[in-house]
């Protein structure tokens, strides 16, 4: 279970062209670094796209790596995100074994986290989740009392924050 | 103007003032080649044996002259063939474009006939690369390459152009080259804190790397080096950067540096890295390297700064920017104590050579050196021929020796040769290789008979693969796994096969003679010595390992 704000995380706007996404994680892969999580979508500006990479770095190799990756030609810029300044989301979609005796107790934990069920079949049902990291891991830990299917998680997308206040795994 | 594909990569080859591209035709190319040959007034078309041979005469021709030096093949196996020269000019910051046609869009990733994504493959040893599969983004793309080529810190691009779009018609217009990206500047504060760095120096030395030639700051590094009396070290790359006799210059550092340099390094109280990158091959035990200094480093690629050594100032920008705004803040100054010192560690010590041989290395080079002047172009291959060379010749000029340092290509001496001399026809080149290196390039004969460059090989022949049998003699139990060529090659008779002239020597005076001769052929010339496989190249600090543990003989 990744523990994602003692991880680093950079955010990396990027042209939104083919093969970009390839040089970037290309970039990570020969210098030795191995990718936690990645999320990549177009911006507000469709010409841009965000890469959203959290990793395992030292100190003096994240200097390295940062203006390794700036260097590239489609590298607009790379911002270090650390907890005071970003705000990091995840999205949580799982599939639970859920007897009709077990509904009502799963749909109160859901709704203790804010999740919704988005799908229900006889015996299972799926539900979303979105928040802090750390909330989806605490949701995987409580319903670990039950039969989990699958997990897909988005892994983490990040923005900063416009000011310096509180954590950013500040909750949703 | 509307004009064809074919004809936009011409146009704006000629836009760029390239003359000569170095290149092998193929099927994809064929319009490209086709347009090649109506435009042969303007642009030389040299084809080489093979492609790869094409991608080290690019680098060669780029490394002589500073120009960006072009190559071009065909899609798949042409294209792949560039890939071990693409990476020994990223390796050593060198710019070329290489321009490969790929299949006809429609057929793109159907695993076509000789398709490969070159792009892909080259992503990691490019500085960046374009696949054009529209006519409309062609002569930007090409531009770019040669604009992304030249700036901030050199370095080799690619452009693929699918088959469809060599073909295609769109509006062109003359364009002069974009200008060069922007460097960093230097600023007052940071010239101020350096320059007074190096003035309370008791003990300073320079570690000067490629980078001091790329900028073509050599002349202001030996202005500051005399007026404050500074010692200079040179990386592989920087062979030449002072001339070798110069009392300043201490010679190379590292594995197979002197050890006067690998002492000065290891005792100053100063170490300005200019242009160098501290790599494994100098800093062999980075924690220990130049542990008494204060390092100050100065590299225009910022990615450089703390990657393989911690520095206490490193400062951003091209050396000769530097070096033109620090110099003047610098005071004059006089080391007497350090530089007696530097002195007394013998700089150019004669290392033990094999006593039964009659033929030695450093009386080849003295030789070459002898005969040969400042203009003269030094082209080696890789391995033990490559360090002697480094150690021996007398460099008089910066940028006249041209070798693979950071890849270490076996096989790129001859194709760089001929991409020298195609860049600097009027000089005379001198190609120094071993037996191992020579075997994979001889082939490049072909194309210097074509083409009618008269270069001198001194191919130093021991029979064996020198430095990896070094390496088993000293490391592994003299187990020569696969080193030893006992082919019995006979190679004035293949010189004479491929229309060349061979001579074949085994004292200094036969090697005196033959290349007195060899130096007015009209044909290339090679001239095979006849060396013992015990020549070690010393002196050498093992991987990892300091000064202290330097094996002298």
């Amino acid at each position: 279970m990744y523990k994602p704000l003692t991880k680093n995380i950079v955010s990396v706007l990027v042209l939104n062209k083919a093969n970009v996404l390839a040089r970037v994680v290309g970039m990570f892969g020969q210098r030795g670094f191995n990718i936690d999580s990645l999320t990549v979508s177009a911006t507000n500006d469709p010409t841009i796209s965000r890469i959203t990479i959290v990793f395992d770095a030292r100190a003096t190799s994240m200097q390295q790596i940062i203006t390794q990756t700036e260097k590239l030609e489609v590298v607009k810029s790379v911002t270090v995100l650390t907890r005071e300044n970003g705000l990091y989301r995840d999205m949580l979609l799982m599939k639970v074994q859920a007897r009709p005796e077990d509904r009502q107790a799963i749909k109160n934990i859901v709704d203790i986290y804010r999740g919704r069920i988005v799908d229900l079949s006889r015996d299972s049902l799926i539900v979303e989740l979105t928040g802090t990291p750390n909330k989806i891991n605490g949701f995987i830990d409580v319903m670990a009392d039950y039969n989990i299917q699958e997990v897909c998680r988005t892994g983490i997308t990040a923005i900063e924050v416009a000011e310096n206040i509180g954590e950013g795994d500040r909750d949703d | 103007m509307k004009l064809t594909g074919s004809q936009i990569v011409a146009e704006v080859l000629l836009e760029h003032g390239v003359d000569v591209v170095f290149g092998y035709p193929g099927g994809t190319a064929l319009n490209i080649y086709d347009e090649l040959y109506k435009y042969s007034d303007r642009i030389r078309h040299v084809r080489t044996a093979d492609e790869q041979g094409a991608s080290y005469a690019a680098d060669g021709y780029a490394r002589a002259t500073g120009k960006t030096g072009v190559m071009m093949s065909t899609s798949g196996p042409g294209a792949t063939n560039l890939v071990t020269g693409l990476a020994t000019s990223y390796m050593d910051s060198i710019p070329v474009v290489a321009i490969t046609s790929n299949v006809p869009d429609s057929l793109i990733g159907k695993d076509s006939f000789q398709e490969i994504s070159i792009t892909n493959v080259t992503m990691p040893i490019t500085k960046h690369n374009f696949f054009v599969n529209r006519i409309e983004d062609l002569a930007d793309c090409l531009r770019k390459a040669f604009q992304i080529a030249q700036s901030g810190r050199r370095g080799p691009v690619l452009v693929d152009i699918t088959k469809d779009v060599t073909a295609a018609s769109t509006e062109y217009q003359h364009q002069e080259p974009l200008p060069l990206k922007e460097k960093p500047v230097i600023s007052e504060e940071d010239a101020r804190k350096a320059a007074k760095m190096i003035n309370d120096a008791e003990r300073p030395v320079v570690y000067a790397g490629g980078g001091v030639i790329a900028s073509g700051a050599e002349e202001l590094l030996r202005e500051l080096c005399r007026k404050a009396d500074i010692p200079v070290v040179h990386t592989l790359m920087a062979c030449g950067v002072l001339p070798s006799d110069d009392p300043l210059c201490l010679g190379m550092v590292g594995m197979h540096g002197s050890i006067a340099a690998n002492r000065a390094v290891d005792h100053a109280d100063l170490v300005i890295a200019l242009g160098a990158r501290f790599s494994d091959r100098v800093a062999l035990n980075p924690q220990k390297f130049a542990r008494r200094a204060r390092i100050l480093q100065v590299d225009v690629d910022k990615s450089e700064v703390d990657k393989n050594v911690q520095v206490d100032m490193a400062v951003v920008g091209d050396d000769k920017s530097f070096l033109e705004k620090v110099t003047p803040l610098v005071d004059g100054a006089k080391h007497t104590e350090w530089h007696e010192r530097v002195l007394n560690w013998e700089t150019k010590h004669r290392y033990p050579e094999d006593p039964d041989a009659s033929l030695h290395p450093s009386e080849i080079m003295k030789i070459i050196s002898d005969y040969t002047d400042s203009d003269t172009y030094y082209v080696t291959d890789v391995g033990q021929h490559q360090m002697w060379a480094a150690q021996y010749i007398n460099h008089r000029s910066a940028n006249h020796f041209i070798t693979s340092g950071g890849l270490g290509t076996m096989g790129f001496g001859y194709g760089a040769a001929i991409g020298a001399k195609i860049g600097k026809p009027e000089e005379q080149v001198v190609m120094i290789t071993g037996d191992g290196s020579f075997n994979m390039d001889l082939n490049e004969v072909i194309t210097a008979i074509r083409e009618k460059l008269p270069i001198v090989t001194v191919l130093l022949n021991n029979n064996v693969l020198g430095m990896v049998y070094q390496w088993q003699t000293i490391f592994y139990d003299k187990r020569y796994s696969t080193t030893i060529n006992d082919n019995g090659i006979d190679y004035l008779k293949v010189a004479e096969g491929f229309g060349a002239k061979g001579y074949r020597c085994s004292t200094p005076e036969e090697f005196d003679a033959a290349f007195k001769e060899a130096q007015n052929s009209d044909v290339p010339v090679w001239i095979e010595c006849l060396i013992s496989p015990e020549e070690r190249v010393l002196p050498m600090i093992p991987g990892g390992k300091t000064v202290d543990d330097m094996i002298i003989n």
